[in-house]
Formats: structure tokens, sequence, C-alpha cells
């Protein structure tokens, strides 16, 4: 029996022990870290993220990027975000015109449940996902898709509506049971938390709030990991997080770079930044009368002091961001990077007819060059951003005004006002950029937040998303970061770096390119199937 | 008694449709948008469309008294909805979690009940006397101490300075079974902070209640008749005393449940009080409504037992109402 099914009738029994049990618990308690089943067992890893997954059903979204520990996809991520094989045995074979994607299908694969993977679980995982009664909030990612279907047991052809390059990027998505998942709701049947899946590790138990527990699949297809048991405790607060690490109750945990850096000097545990494709912007709508004057955006997109935001905001752990693709990826322009010029920045405003007013608040036609930037509110990383980019500014002649709100109450405002958001996807440099400054995405959800709309970014989106060609991608994506520069409609300021500390006690840890959401499996833990203890021969 | 216990039961009926209503109404005019809650960041990429079918999906387009209607008709034939934001049935998310909610509540009540009995009595025995004054003025800090801060300062004394005691959980990190020496262990910091938040009240009123009885007639007339004290404290004043400890009993329901909500996620502890403020977040209508016909039960419960038991300590107050 599992502890979940165990857990209401021992709950019952308990209760009526209460008494009893408050008064003499202290002396049956266990001091963190000296338990036999403490996180001291080499092959067991405990570590600690702040945010839990709302469900584990791929069905719903979990596992979408790839690398979710209890499922696998078609493809997966290697640690430079090349693409392997994973439940496919090949890249797939992509059809001249672009629309067809086929996959050939490792053989011999079992579920954690001993029934055999094949085709029609494939199919079965994305058509449920296209079905408009799933609630599955990441649909949109497979807007390319028209159809899927099995030939045979073992090959799934993908018919696209239309040509998609980042297509076999999206295809690292995990992979559900059909004889399981199809019995019962999609939506909240059993099956969202009990999953099962080919992963190298099987799910234990999930206290909600509190932590998911793994052990190693026996019957993963690429052999059973070395180290068998795996928790992810969730720990919320980054204070609490950072203690339960330094008592041993946690053998890894992501901290901010100010708590890391306790970590520095320590002999037994190891400091991992994980480079990312999480950035921090601002967004300049369109539709204000300050920020939708290009001569605003350059000026602003100068006067801005990214590098002081690095060193100061995020301790070093982070790059300067001049797009969404940051400066280490192979598809950024080179030459794109801005320097930081506030003479030139005055300069672009002088000519452009913003004259200081008696306040030093520039004004051009009776405008003042003034304008509101929100915030989500308890976001200490935004607010610290946000703050510095009035600054900067400021000194400019720029007025900012910062302003803390949840998304209820920025949303309705974004189509005027600037806001201080964060994303990024790695795998694609579609993923970002489409979505960002594609003119038809304007206002639509979350997407184009700005309004932006350049007919020559357009055209080249749609190049970059259609052709298969590397070559001409690149040139694509060159397009679009060089208008970038002549009229952005973002500042974009910094990416920030996920820093780890994790216990030295294991051989093989390396760190992924992440995007911006910490998922499960982001972390020098993305691997932990591969990993080996140290000292593991003597 | 019966037809008491039977008068307030279907007086219970309108209370319940009420309040149930009232979460409706409330979350509704709320500014979370639980589409927005159910996507997560997901939401931040998701196309217009994907969020209207979401909407849709969800049910969250409808009005506000077809859904509490559908809500209510459904519910009264067993079925409570799916959560949106657990991802599962609400009548799992209540079994998984309210046994846990019930063994903190009760045991937290069983240490303020006893404790404050106890020191209650010792106080009352020389009002004014040193004990009497130390006892008072710590119940008085206590009860203006709010119970996350009490929490924060136990994890901080216990779990960082000294180490004897587990931070939060209900089991050590690496474990996944549940043992019962483990929930013991995890138990004591917050059934005693939940239970020390409470405990004033009980202090205080069996310090005022068997002070006041002392004075009385027959406890002057029992010392006069040369009754050992023991005798006249236990079998006369404590008697009388106790009565007014009896209807705080149940009253105290209400701020056991709040208390118990805050400690909970102090604690992480896996009740259904956490689930509570994710329900009310996430303007999870069918949790939140289940959540709240829950507490509001409880506390109807509470208030007739009080009476009960009043009515049984002190026939002269009988059984109306």
């Amino acid at each position: 029996m599992t502890a979940r099914t165990a857990r209401p009738i021992r709950g019952t029994a308990a209760a009526a022990l209460a008494t009893t049990l408050a008064l003499t618990a202290a002396a049956c308690s266990n001091p963190d870290g000296s338990g036999s089943g403490g996180s001291a067992a080499r092959d067991s890893v405990v570590v600690g993220i702040a945010y839990e997954p709302e469900t584990l059903s791929p069905l719903l979204g979990y596992g979408k990027d790839g690398n979710s520990k209890v499922f696998d996809g078609l493809l997966a991520f290697g640690p430079d975000m090349r693409l392997r094989p994973a439940l496919a045995t090949a890249l797939p074979e992509v059809s001249p015109d672009g629309l067809t994607y086929t996959y050939r299908l490792r053989e011999g694969v079992t579920f954690s449940d001993g029934k055999p993977f094949g085709a029609k679980d494939v199919v079965f995982t994305y058509r449920t996902i296209l079905d408009k009664r799933t609630n599955n909030p990441s649909k949109t990612e497979l807007d390319a898709l028209k159809d899927v279907r099995a030939v045979g047991d073992d090959t799934v052809v993908f018919t696209l509506k239309y040509p998609y390059a980042a297509f076999a990027q999206r295809t690292v998505l995990a992979i559900a049971p059909e004889h399981v998942a199809a019995r019962q709701d999609v939506n909240s049947g059993p099956f969202t938390t009990k999953p099962v899946g080919t992963g190298p590790y099987v799910l234990t138990g999930w206290s909600k709030g509190e932590k998911l527990t793994f052990t190693a699949n026996p019957r993963y297809w690429g052999g059973e990991p070395k180290v068998k048991k795996l928790t992810m405790a969730v720990v919320k607060d980054d204070d609490v997080r950072a203690t339960r690490l330094r008592s041993g109750d946690l053998d890894g945990a992501i901290l901010p770079p100010n708590l890391a850096k306790g970590f520095k000097n320590d002999p037994g545990r190891k400091t991992y930044a994980a480079t990312t494709y999480d950035y921090r912007t601002v967004t300049l709508p369109t539709h204000n009368k300050v920020t939708g004057d290009t001569a605003v955006r350059r000026a602003l997109d100068v006067a801005v002091d990214r590098q002081a935001m690095v060193d100061q905001i995020l301790e070093g752990a982070g790059k300067p961001a001049y797009g969404p693709v940051p400066t280490g990826s192979e598809w950024f322009t080179q030459g794109t990077e801005r320097r930081h010029d506030l003479a030139a920045a005055k300069r672009i405003l002088d000519e452009a007819g913003w004259k200081p007013g008696p306040d030093g608040v520039r004004v051009k036609n009776g405008v003042r060059a003034a304008f509101p930037l929100w915030y989500v509110s308890g976001d200490k990383l935004r607010q610290d951003h946000a703050l510095a980019y009035a600054s900067d500014a400021k000194k400019a002649g720029i007025e900012i005004t910062t302003q803390a709100g949840t998304w209820e109450v920025i949303e309705p405002r974004m189509k005027h006002d600037a806001v201080l958001a964060g994303g990024g996807s790695p795998g694609d440099p579609d993923f970002d950029q489409y979505l960002l400054l594609r003119s038809t995405l304007a206002g639509d959800g979350f997407n184009n937040m700005a309004w932006y709309a350049n007919p020559a970014v357009d055209q080249a989106l749609e190049a970059g998303r259609k052709s298969n060609d590397k070559a001409a991608r690149k040139a694509a994506y060159d397009t679009v970061q060089r208008e970038l520069v002549k009229n952005p409609g973002y500042t974009f300021l910094t990416h920030i770096d996920h820093v780890y500390v994790v216990s030295d006690r294991w051989d093989g840890l390396s760190t992924q390119i992440e995007p911006h959401d910490h998922g499960l499996a982001a972390g020098p833990w993305w691997n932990v199937e591969d990993w080996t203890p140290k000292d593991a021969a003597k | 008694m019966a037809r008491m216990a039977g008068r307030r039961a279907l007086a219970a009926v309108p209370v319940l449709l009420v309040v149930t209503f009232g979460v409706f109404a409330v979350a509704a005019a709320s500014p979370f948008d639980p589409v927005k809650a159910y996507a997560g960041t997901a939401g931040l990429t998701a196309s217009q469309e994907n969020l209207d079918q979401l909407r849709a999906n969800l049910g969250a387009d409808q009005p506000l008294v077809p859904r509490w209607w559908d809500w209510t008709t459904s519910a009264l034939t067993g079925d409570l909805g799916d959560s949106s934001v657990m991802r599962q049935p609400v009548a799992d998310v209540i079994a998984e979690r309210i046994g846990w909610s019930v063994l903190l509540a009760a045991t937290a009540f069983a240490v303020a009940v006893l404790l404050g009995t106890v020191l209650g009595v010792l106080a009352a025995r020389r009002p004014g006397g040193a004990f009497d004054r130390g006892a008072t003025a710590v119940a008085y800090t206590l009860e203006a101490a709010p119970a996350f801060w009490l929490g924060l300062l136990a994890i901080w004394v216990f779990a960082l300075k000294l180490g004897v005691l587990p931070a939060g959980g209900l089991t050590d990190t690496a474990s996944d079974t549940v043992t019962f020496g483990q929930v013991a262990g995890h138990l004591v910091l917050p059934a005693l902070v939940l239970g020390l938040s409470q405990l004033p009240w009980f202090l205080l009123y069996v310090r005022q209640g068997v002070a006041d009885a002392l004075e009385e007639d027959p406890v002057r007339g029992a010392r006069a008749r040369g009754l050992s004290e023991r005798t006249v404290l236990v079998g006369h004043a404590l008697r009388s005393g106790l009565l007014p400890v009896l209807t705080l009993v149940g009253s105290r329901v209400p701020e056991l449940i709040t208390g118990a909500l805050l400690v909970e996620t102090v604690f992480s502890w896996p009740g259904i009080a956490a689930a509570t403020v994710t329900a009310a977040t996430s303007v999870d209508f069918p949790l939140l409504a289940a959540l709240t016909v829950l507490a509001t039960a409880a506390v109807l419960l509470g208030n007739l037992l009080s009476d009960l038991l009043y009515g049984l300590a002190d026939p002269r107050v009988g059984f109306h109402g």
C-alpha cells in the first residue's frame, strides 16, 4: 500500500490518539538528518524546488518541454539543447514541403505498469491534447498540428497545417499511456495525480504542497538509474530552502544568487549557474503616445545600463539582454549589442524634438515624456529591474512611475501602460520571437503585449518558421534582431542565470539551458538518471 | 435534548444554503480570474482562443446563479464536482486532507483545554498571587500574538537553533512512507502552536470562573465546615467554575479553523486549511464551496455541542432553542 492510500485511514486512527500523541510525541521525534531514511543514503537524492506542478498529466501540460522524469517524449533535449531521439529511434523524417513528420518508434519499451508502449499511445496523447474538451492551457504550442496517425505499431506520422520548422522541438512532449488515461476523465481523473509513464522514475507519492517522491524505474529502456530514490521537496520560501539545505535536510536546491553566495566556500557543496533563456523585459506599447514613439524607444534602449543590473540586481549571475535570444546562443546576431550610452540617448531625444521641460522631464507637442511601468507585486526581482530602469530613464529626461499590481490589475492596462514582463523558452528561436513580435498576435492573451507591428519583422518571422534550411532561418532571425535595434518594441534588460547548490556526492552533474519556468526537471537534476554516486567502486 | 438537536439541524439547512451562495457571490465578485489561475504560467503564452475554450470548459463563463444552483443540486446527490486547481474530484481532495486537519485541530484543542484548565485553576487559587499574575500576563501576550508569528518563532527556536524538532511537513523529507513516529514528531510544533494560540481564552475563563466560585456561599460554607482545600477546589469550585468553559468549547471552533489555516501554511501541513487558501485565490468554486460548507457545519456543531454540554452540566439551563 502506498503512503497516499494509507493516509485517511491512518489519519482517523491517529486522531483518536491525539491527546496521548501530543504528550508523548517529543520522545518519538527524529531530528533532521540523523534518521536511517535520511538524505545521507548514497543512492537517494533530496532536492528543494520552489514551484510545484499543478498536475502530472502530460495531457494537461506536464512535461511539454521534455525532461519530465516520469515520462518520455518522442525526442529529448541534450545538455546543449540539441534534439536527440528518446521514444523515437531517430530524428524525424521531414517531407520536402515541411508538412509531414515521420517518426519510427523504439521497440520493446514498456510503461511502468508493464504494458507495452506503441504508436497508439503517441496518437492518443496528441489527439487528446488537441481535443477542445481537454483543459490544456498549452494547446497553442501545437497550433501547427493538423493530424497525427499511426502506421502500423512502430511508426507515427504528423501532418501540419503550415510548414513549421520548430515542430520537431515540440515533440519532446511527454507521452501518456492510452490504456490508463483513456479510461478516465482527462481533466480530473486519478491519472492527473498518479501518472504512469515510460520514464526513468516512477512516482511513489505526492503530498501536495509538501513533496513528490520517486523511485528508479527498473524497466526503464535507458537502463535503471543509479540514483534509486529521488525526492522533490516543495519549499516556496527562499530562506527556508537555504536553511534546510544547510541543515542537511536537502541535498540540493535552487537559490537566489545572494543566498547561494553563502555556500561558495563550502567544500561539501558545489554551486551551479545554469544559463537560461529567462529574460526580463519592459514592454513599450505602441498605443501609448510616449512609448509608441520610435525615438523614445531607441533612447531608452541605450539609456539603460544593463551591465549594472546584472552586477547589482543579479549579483553577476546573468547577462545583458538585447532581445529574447541570449547573447550566448547560436541564433544571436552578433553586432546587435547596445552599449550603455546616455549621451546618445539624449541626442536621439533632442533630434526627435523631445525638449527638456521646466521640471527636467522632456516634452514634445505638449506631451510629457512620462509613462507608468507595472510589475507583478511580490516579485522582488522584477521590482528591482523596474526601479533601476526608471532611474536610468530619468537621467535621459523620461519619467517612469513604477507601480505594483496583480495580473488582474495589469492585464486591462497592457495596451497603454508598460509592463515589466518575463519569459523565455529555449529550443527554437521561433518560440519566443513569434509570440512577442508578430503583429497579428497583438493583444492576443499575453502574446505581443507591446502591440508591436513591423512589416519587415512579420515577414522575417514567417520566413523563419516556414523554412527548414538552417542558413535561411538564421538570416531571417538576423533580420528580426537588426530591426529590433532600429525600432525596439521592448527594452530587453537581462537574461537571468538560475543558481543551484548541490552536495558534491555524485558524478555526472551538469546543467541544461533553462526556460523561464522553473519546472521540476530544470536544474542540475535534469539528468539525475545519469548520475553515479562518487566513490561507488570503493 | 434530541428535539433541540433536530431543530438545530433543520435550521442549519437555510444557513448552509445562504453561506454557499455567499461564497459563490463573493468569489464571482473577486478580481481573480479562474482561467488565469488554472492556466498558470502557460496562460502567458496561450492564445485568446485557447483561453476562451478553457473558460467554457471550466464553466467560468456561466452566470452566478445557475452555477450555484448546479453545484448545490449535484452536491445534494453526492457529487461535489471537480476541483479545477487540484485537477481531481473535490471529494478526493477532502478525503486526502481532512484526517490530517482533524488530527492537528483535535490535538491542539486538547492541549488548550487541558493546559488552560490546569493553569487556570492554579491561578485562581490565589488571585493576585505571583503565579496568577505571571500566568495572566502570559495569557494576554499569547492572546495578542498571531498564530503564524508563534509558528515562525517556534521554527526558529526548535528547528533552527536547537535542532530538536522538524520545521515542517508530515514526515521527514527523505521518507516516503507515513509512520506513526514520524507523524507524531512532526505534529508537536504545529499542534503546540495552534494549542497555545487558543490557550489564553481557556486559562482566563477558568481562572475567572473558579475564582468567582471560591467566593460563593457554598464554597465558603464548605470551607467553614473544615473540608480540605483540595475537596473544596475540585468538588465545589471547579464544578461551577467550569460552566463558562463549556460555552467556550463551542465558540472557539471558528477560531480554531482560522488558526489552523495559518499554522498549516507555516508548517507545510498537508491539511484541508492549506487547500482552502489555494481554492480561494484560484476561484475554485466547487472546492471553495465544499470547504465552506464543512467549516460552517463545524461551527454549527460546535455551538450545538457546547449548548448540550451546558444543559447536561447545569440542569437549570435545560434544552431549548
